[in-house]
């Protein structure tokens, strides 16, 4: 790793101020992402925030159809929580699918979704649940957040906060690993709400897309078989040694219909 | 150049290191316990695991600083004086390794594992292996080294 100088914030204030202040400073949430990264020496941060353990960062609460969850819960205790079991449990099996236990006990769902890995599972559960993302200086949905591969909308000073999903009626997540990092090849989430469905893929293309053909199909009859015949096109999918884009276009179709067949 | 106070298998610690400094080097260069392997440089393959406040973290994946003030356990910590770890011992016991690269995380892994999961069975185990990776044994005698441990440690 290049040399950096590390900065423990006692606050939120605090670590704006000292993001504000570095020539260019990065937040440290659980490190699961940018310290493999610094390692590889593919980022030189100057400054290191740690944002680790700040109180204001943690918290799940269910109120009414509204399930907030902090930026700086770890993965584990997203999976293991009781609250999200019982309210979301398709959000707990989500966590409960990233990576491996060492990686689950210190990454956070805020830290995931900064990073917007194409191959990342809680971009899914933002769209595929209608987040809301809040951050330091405003609330985002989430189809507003998530801009492009490893790109958001946030600001370079910005920190995210927490995310509010919204409850479901029924919902499901299912993913198709990558059988040696275990980030999805292809993950869809399926969500039914009284407004209607959202389908949301994650792995496949260059960020988090919403599959509208599916959406529309579920709105009728929400059933594997109504899925059955929609093709997703490989069209700009992500192509890679792990998949070609043609067979992560066919993944889209099976893991949204095995999620379906979940969430009935 | 910061100064890191822990406490590593119950006593207290402290060392002056570079900012960057990572967990797995605070323990392996500075306090000199090179139980805690590194395996790889992509955060995989679980060489490295200890326990940080009683939860199974990859030491190569954190920093000393961000470990400041913590708990640490590592596979030194295990044994009871000449006494092993019911952990340790079905290692022994079951053949689950061979050259013992990936030992002691597998172990630190076990025990976290046998922790969390009450009547560990054994598609169980091996799902809970994903961080741990195993050039040698082909896992079979590691998990059944485990599941004994955990009937062992229930009765
Ligand atoms: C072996 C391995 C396997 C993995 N498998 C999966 C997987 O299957 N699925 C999956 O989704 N992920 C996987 N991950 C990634 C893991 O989920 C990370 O925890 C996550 O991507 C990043 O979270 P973090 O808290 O560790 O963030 P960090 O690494 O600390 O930070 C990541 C980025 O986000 C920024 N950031 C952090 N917090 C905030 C905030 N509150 N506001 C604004 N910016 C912030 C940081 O500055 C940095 O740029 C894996 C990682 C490893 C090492
Ligand atoms: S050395 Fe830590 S995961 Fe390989
Ligand atoms: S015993 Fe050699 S790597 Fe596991």
């Amino acid at each position: 790793m290049y040399e950096f100088n590390y900065k423990k914030a006692g606050s939120l204030d605090e670590a704006k101020a000292l993001l504000a202040g570095a020539d260019d400073g990065k937040l440290l949430s659980g490190g699961q992402t940018l310290l493999p990264t610094m390692k590889q020496r593919l980022a030189m941060p100057s400054d290191l925030i740690d944002i680790g353990s700040l109180a204001e960062l943690k918290g799940i609460a269910v109120s009414g159809d509204v399930l907030s969850i902090g930026a700086g819960e770890k993965h584990a205790d997203v999976a293991s929580s009781s609250e999200i079991r019982s309210a979301l449990p398709a959000l707990a099996d989500l966590a409960g699918m990233i990576g491996d236990p060492h990686v689950r006990h210190m990454g956070t769902l805020g830290g995931s979704i900064s990073n917007n890995d194409p191959a990342a599972d809680y971009p899914a559960a933002c769209v595929g649940l209608d987040a809301t993302i809040h951050t330091t200086d405003r609330s985002l949905s989430a189809e507003e957040f998530f801009v492009g591969m490893f790109e958001t909308a946030l600001s370079e000073t910005e920190i995210v906060v927490g995310v509010d999903f919204k409850v479901p009626q029924k919902a499901a997540y299912m993913k198709f690993p990558n059988p040696a990092s275990r980030y999805a090849i292809v993950g869809v989430m399926v969500a039914q709400y009284a407004s209607g469905p959202r389908v949301a893929v994650t792995g496949a293309g260059p960020s988090v897309f919403r599959q509208m053909e599916m959406e529309q199909a579920l709105a009728s009859d929400f059933s594997p078989g109504s899925i059955e015949a929609i093709r997703q096109s490989p069209e700009s999918l992500n192509s890679d040694l792990h998949a070609s884009a043609d067979y992560r276009a066919h993944l889209v179709g099976v893991m949204a219909k095995r999620a379906v067949e979940k969430a009935s | 150049m910061i100064s890191v106070k822990t406490t590593v298998n119950g006593e207290e610690r402290s060392a002056d290191v570079e900012d960057r400094t990572l967990l797995v080097s605070y323990l392996r260069e500075h306090l000199r316990l090179t139980g805690t392997h590194i395996g790889c440089d992509t955060s995989q393959c679980g060489a490295c695991v200890v326990h940080v406040n009683g939860k199974a973290v990859k030491s190569c994946t954190m920093l000393a600083a961000q470990a400041e003030g913590c708990n640490i356990t590592t596979v030194e910590g295990l044994a009871d004086g000449d006494t092993l770890h019911p952990v340790q011992a079905a290692f022994r016991e079951y053949h689950g390794l061979q050259c013992g690269f990936c030992t002691p995380g597998m172990i630190m892994s076990a025990v976290d594992l046998i922790r969390r999961i009450p009547d560990l069975d054994e598609p169980t185990i091996r799902q809970e292996l994903e961080g741990n990776l195993c050039r040698c044994t082909g896992y079979q005698n590691i998990v059944k080294a485990i599941k004994s441990a955990a009937e062992q440690m229930a009765s």
